[in-house]
């Protein structure tokens, strides 16, 4: 059996992954091998990305594949990555391929991360708007706990916040309920 | 430290040791990814907007709040490097192998203790890096998080409101955060448990990554334990359940330990003790057990079984004795029978000055 990696050498090592229960076997040669031994494996994750990315992929349970659900193929107006190039190499090719494709990234996200919506940490200077929704879902959280401890007058202050919040982030402009 | 006294010294900062629960835990590392506004994901980007973006982290890194906190980050172009000097950097783990491809449009920023480290335009524009030893995840992730709020106060990232920070591969976005731990089992693999352990770590949500030679046992007994998910959770989240699951297993690992001294010492004493002379005596030895050999001495100096080699020193030796890493001491070809020989004289060398 050839190194899966370089295709070179005779691979006699086996480099094992357990995701969920499930064991990936990658089968290197020594060389290859060296390179993620020991100390860290840090730098190992690509090697089975592709494959963990394919069969999620061709796993997607109602219709088929990401590639087949799309009548056309479309590519993202500002890199020109297509579906099908994302699916083959397992990366996105800008910040605006997200954008362009959120419809079928979104069920991919739930799939790998078993959520579609980011609850970490926000840009400080950039993250504006993010920043907001952050603040107003940790406010609100926080009333839903005041009504319960029955601390009214906390709960009504935190509700006045939170609509001055939310009326800053539509920008005053569309005050939607 | 110039990155050049870097490349030629062995030793890593993170091989240091005397980290917390040091005596199991090699090291810890928290790296997060993330990316510019405006450019193109690195392997789509031209020459030309790939030194663009590493002129806008030069420009950042010189930001004061960023010297005050990180000290001085030194910004090497991958160019600046022969080819030798490069898979040096990968072999010490500061550099991963993407970086060693279309060379040209990438770098590396490195703090001089080797802990910290931004590698510039690898899969995304920006991977930052910690990795200390022992259990540190949240002095890991403190001191990235620090580094990324100074980087930004300069360098616009490309966020979603709904996905995060954006990354090149989606199984990274979010927080763009990997931490991960790297672990020396030899108590749970004599006991048998390890399989069992592992399987159910890896259903928690977390990541299990071992390497195997012929044999059943992983090479060295070590295994990485790393979170999958970075979407959904916050970086806080991801941190306090990785340290609670290692810490499972760091007390699971240890009464495997103390269960093999109590009923099997004198298995457990003739195992490292013959391991032990093989490693100091040997003329020959492969990689794959010089790996072996080495995580039972290291298990017999934890223990107190026998004295001489430092922890840290058997780390260093895991290292050292690759095969990669020997061919560059020559820098050439040795044949693997000359490369095992090089390699038991490079371990019982170190053993036999030790003690
Ligand atoms: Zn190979
Ligand atoms: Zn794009």
């Amino acid at each position: 059996m050839l190194c899966e990696k370089c295709h070179e050498r005779p691979a006699t090592v086996h480099y094992t992954e357990i995701v969920n229960g499930h064991k990936a076997i990658t089968h290197l040669c020594e060389v290859c091998a060296g390179q993620v031994q020991t100390g860290e494996f840090g730098f190992i994750p690509q090697i089975n990305l592709p494959k963990i990315l394919a069969s999620l992929l061709s796993q997607s349970p109602s219709k088929q594949s990401f590639v087949t659900q799309t009548r056309q193929e479309t590519s993202c107006p500002k890199c020109g990555t297509t579906e099908s190039l994302f699916t083959q190499k397992g990366l996105l090719g800008c910040g605006d391929c997200y954008r362009h494709f959120e419809e079928r990234l979104g069920p991919l996200m739930r799939r790998i991360h078993g959520s579609s919506s980011h609850a970490g940490k926000v840009p400080e200077r950039t993250g504006g708007r993010a920043k907001v929704i952050k603040q107003i879902k940790e406010m609100k959280e926080n009333l839903k706990q005041a009504v319960a401890r029955e601390e009214f007058e906390q709960a009504a202050q935190l509700r006045d916040e939170i609509r001055e919040l939310e009326q800053r982030l539509s920008g005053g402009e569309n005050n939607e309920h | 430290m110039s990155i050049k006294e870097t490349i030629n010294s062995a030793k890593s900062g993170w091989m240091a040791g005397g980290g917390p629960e040091g005596d199991i835990l090699l090291s810890s590392r928290v790296r997060v990814a993330r990316n510019l506004k405006g450019y193109a994901f690195p392997h789509l980007l031209e020459l030309e907007k790939a030194e663009q973006v590493i002129y806008a982290v030069q420009l950042a890194l010189e930001n004061q709040v960023l010297k005050d906190q990180a000290n001085e980050l030194e910004i090497t172009r991958m160019s600046e490097l022969s080819p030798l000097e490069r898979q040096i950097l990968v072999e010490k783990h500061l550099i991963s192998p993407n970086l060693l491809t279309e060379y040209q449009k990438k770098a590396l920023a490195l703090r001089d203790d080797e802990v910290i480290s931004i590698m510039i335009n690898e899969e995304d524009h920006l991977r930052i890096q910690c990795l200390l030893p022992g259990l540190q995840l949240e002095k890991a992730w403190t001191l990235v998080n620090q580094i990324d709020d100074a980087l930004e106060h300069t360098l616009d990232y490309a966020f979603s409101e709904d996905f995060g920070y954006l990354t090149a591969c989606p199984t990274n976005v979010g927080t763009g955060m990997r931490a991960s731990v790297m672990l020396h089992l030899p108590g749970l693999v004599m006991v048998d448990q390890v399989g069992a352990v592992l399987a159910t770590i890896s259903k928690l949500g977390f990541t299990v990554r071992g390497l195997y030679g012929e044999g059943t046992e992983a090479l060295g007994n070590l295994f990485q334990l790393s979170n999958q998910v970075t979407l959904g959770h916050s970086e806080e989240e991801i941190i306090n359940s990785l340290n609670s699951v290692t810490r499972q297993i760091l007390t699971q690992e240890r009464q495997a330990r103390k269960a093999l001294l109590h009923q099997r010492k004198d298995q457990l004493e003739d195992k490292v003790g013959r391991s032990y002379g093989l490693l100091k005596y040997a003329h020959m030895i492969s990689s794959e057990e010089a790996m072996r050999r080495l995580s039972d001495v290291r298990l017999g100096v934890e223990l107190q079984l026998i004295t001489g080699p430092t922890s840290e020193q058997l780390t260093e030796l895991m290292v050292m004795t690759r095969s990669s890493y020997l061919m560059h001491q020559r820098e050439g070809k040795l044949n693997s029978m000359q490369l095992d020989v090089l390699r038991a004289r490079t371990i019982s060398t170190k053993l036999n000055q030790g003690g």
